[in-house]
């Protein structure tokens, strides 16, 4: 299946508007996730507490994360793992490559991870004939559909149970039905026989602990401790914004993390895993790998503003705040992070040019932030984005449409800043705009502008389209003032 | 008190009737009232799309024209553009100086609301209105400002006025500036939902401290030929029916 890129993020977004099986998928995200959210935090005594206190961590890893990654690697090695670092996407995949090679290894499990989503892992391994599967139910669903994941905990929210059916009629063979239990089961049954025979099992982290070596990670359905524990051989791949300092401050983030994330409590499963198997009878891998990615997370280190992108531990209570991402769910925007914390990282990640809409795709109106739980200013990190973007883009016209859109954005914002910047101007300016406005206004205000005023007015053309617009008033406030208001 | 108007460029061309109604109401509750004729725009729409050497020569000329004045506080009718004054220091990141003029601007600058109750602990400011009515919190007045109740107090406190709270009352209605005209299909699906919880509202006017909202919100109910109207905050306390 063909990728949407976030390069063409306006065509993205209008195709997904017009998507009316995505929209009743999409509706369950704001009702169902956001109030149990909302009920979950009620259960914390002192939520904002915590959020601080997490901040506090992430910020204390991130200004000492060389020290920090050097502890972790020590320590994980003492426990018997192999530590791995990779540079990009590239490295990393070799790195798992060579040794699912070395192995000779075949049956290839996998467990939810977005890092390996990032270096797009599967396809791969898949280059070189492998078949690995994947074991979360929602990334099961959408490895079947040849899809991506649409959100980062819940990657098939885009699909309808419906839609989920039909899909296992075509590629598992089942007889159709609408029976949830039974679509799981089907799932469980199938799953279940490739955890049989599986030699390597590939796994992310939500939390790498420095003073341990340890590995955390969170889960509903068991698949992920069963990855990580049935085959010989495990890979964990992690970005290295992952270290906490100590066990003890897992304490604060599994208070937040699953709240945040799926409005529970408490994840159904929570694995901490340090090292190999000590004695020949204990369960559990004998040979543990450890991939530390670095792709592009040491630039966003290197500036305080944009640091703290890596605060991030993946919740989701971003995507599922926000109106934009409610309107168009997460493949629109074309990167494995969609939503307000993907409009940050992706530019980050794949540069600016390849993503330069990302940033503008909110209205700035906070409720990201607002849910949080680590405090990520993700409007200031718009923000942040979008000045690097107006900057890059000053120099001129060029042969691609969009810079040549914004070519005339910069000129208008140019005009706006030495017209409004004046008085006088800015008077003159107001006056030649109520000129204008007597030749497209009826009744008081502008209705659907036709195909000449947009192409010459194009954001006239864009608000009218469903909107009327307001026409300037008879007399200006500034006006009124001196006519009397002033001495009233 | 004396107060320095920051009447935002939205109102002073689009909807005057909106600084007028502030200046009745500031006076009512016992302000003197003055404006600087200079004044135009604070620059945040250059701000927010990425213009950040634009919105600092917009943010030097506000600081310089308000520092003129003796007034005790700005008031301005949105949480919006009191929002950018707040952030004005960001756009001098290498000069102290201008920082710190920034921020002295910036600790005497109030939204409308915010100010009549905060500063002036005032939630009757005389005000009558017989009707239905529904806030809608501006994004930036909530979220950058904190104001969530006081509005509402003031709203509740209006004689005759029904207050009514609408569902998703504290969720964006799409506008966001320059995000309405970029990406105006994403901004019109959000104000769609908007409009929804108005009309299960069934209510005479939707309410709101910021006059971007009330043109986007107003504009979709004029599309649709609906009969709610549009208020900001300041027209209603300005009733006295």
């Amino acid at each position: 299946m063909e990728r949407m890129t976030s390069e063409t993020f306006d065509q993205n977004a209008r195709a997904a508007l017009n998507d009316a099986m995505l929209h009743q998928a999409l509706r369950r995200l704001a009702d169902t996730f956001g109030d149990k959210r909302k009920k979950a935090i009620a259960t914390v005594a002192d939520w904002e507490g915590l959020r601080t206190g997490a901040r506090a961590i992430k910020d204390d890893v991130l200004l000492h994360l060389d020290t920090y990654l050097e502890q972790f690697a020590t320590n994980a090695e003492r426990a018997g793992a192999k530590v791995h670092w990779a540079r990009d996407g590239a490295e990393a995949c070799d790195l798992v490559l060579n040794i699912v090679k070395t192995r000779g290894a075949t049956n290839i499990v996998k467990s939810k991870s977005m890092v390996t989503e990032e270096i797009h892992l599967n396809r791969a391994l898949e280059d070189e004939g492998l078949d690995p599967v994947e074991t979360d139910l929602g990334e099961w669903i959408i490895q079947l559909a040849d899809e991506t994941p649409s959100h980062i905990v819940v990657p098939a929210i885009h699909k309808t149970k419906g839609q989920i059916a039909d899909l296992f009629v075509e590629k598992v063979g089942i007889e159709k039905t609408d029976d949830v239990d039974e679509l799981t089961y089907t799932a469980r049954r199938f799953l279940r026989e490739r955890f049989a025979k599986t030699e390597i099992g590939i796994s992310g982290a939500n939390f790498c602990v420095a003073e341990t070596g340890s590995l955390l990670i969170l889960e509903n359905e068991g698949n992920i401790r069963l990855t990580t524990s049935l085959p010989k051989t495990h890979i964990a791949v992690v970005g290295i914004e992952k270290i906490v300092p100590r066990l003890t401050d897992l304490d604060v983030f599994l208070k937040l993390l699953p709240r945040s994330g799926t409005g529970q409590n408490l994840t159904a499963y929570q694995s901490i895993i340090t090292g190999v198997k000590q004695n020949a009878d204990d369960e559990g891998p004998e040979e543990v790998h450890i991939i530390l990615l670095d792709n592009g997370r040491s630039r966003m280190l290197a500036h305080p503003v944009t640091r703290q992108s890596l605060a991030c531990i993946r919740c989701g209570a971003c995507l599922n705040a926000c109106p934009v991402y409610q309107q168009i769910g997460g493949h629109a925007y074309g990167s494995v992070y969609p939503g307000p914390i993907g409009a940050v990282i992706t530019p980050q990640l794949i540069g600016l040019s390849k993503a330069k809409q990302l940033p503008y795709a909110s209205s700035l109106c906070g409720a990201c932030r607002e849910v949080c739980p680590v405090k990520i200013d993700i409007p200031e990190l718009l923000l942040h984005l979008r000045a690097e973007i107006t900057d890059g883009s000053a120099n001129g016209i060029s042969a691609d449409t969009s810079t040549r859109k914004k070519f005339g954005e910069s000129l208008a914002f140019r005009l706006y800043g030495y017209l409004w910047a004046g008085e006088a101007r800015y008077r003159f300016g107001m006056k030649a705009a109520r000129l204008f406005q007597t030749l497209v206004a009826r009744r008081g205000k502008i209705g659907k502008a036709g195909k000449l005023l947009s192409a010459l007015v194009p954001p006239l053309g864009a608000w009218t389209a469903r909107r009327d617009a307001p026409t300037a008033a008879g007399k200006s406030f500034r006006e009124q003032w001196r006519d009397g208001l002033e001495d009233k | 008190m004396k107060v320095s108007l920051f009447v935002t460029c939205l109102v002073d061309q689009l909807f005057p009737t909106v600084g007028v109604s502030m200046v009745e109401v500031l006076r009512r509750v016992g302000c003197e009232v003055v404006f600087d004729e200079r004044q135009t725009c604070c620059g945040q729409p250059a701000f927010n799309t990425g213009y950040r050497h634009e919105a600092q020569k917009f943010a030097k000329r506000f600081i310089e024209i308000f520092e003129d004045s003796d007034a005790e506080a700005i008031v301005a009718p949105s949480g919006s553009c009191t929002a950018m004054v707040k952030h004005f220091h960001e756009l001098f990141p290498d000069d102290k100086t201008w920082r710190e003029r920034a921020d002295k601007i910036a600790a005497k600058t109030y939204e409308l609301a915010g100010f009549l109750v905060n500063v002036l602990n005032k939630v009757d400011v005389g005000a009558s209105a017989s009707g239905r009515f529904t806030w809608h919190d501006a994004c930036h007045g909530l979220r950058e400002l904190g104001l969530r109740n006081e509005p509402r107090l003031l709203l509740k406190n209006v004689k005759e006025l029904e207050f009514i709270e609408m569902s998703n009352a504290d969720v964006c209605c799409g506008f966001g500036g320059t995000f309405s005209v970029k990406y105006p299909e994403i901004s019109a699906g959000i104000l769609d939902n908007k409009i929804e919880a108005i009309e299960k509202a069934n209510i005479d006017a939707v309410v709101s401290g910021d006059a971007s909202c009330l043109m986007q919100i107003g504009g979709r109910l004029s599309r649709l030929g609906l009969k709610t109207k549009t208020m900001h905050l300041a027209e209603v306390l300005a009733l006295q029916q």
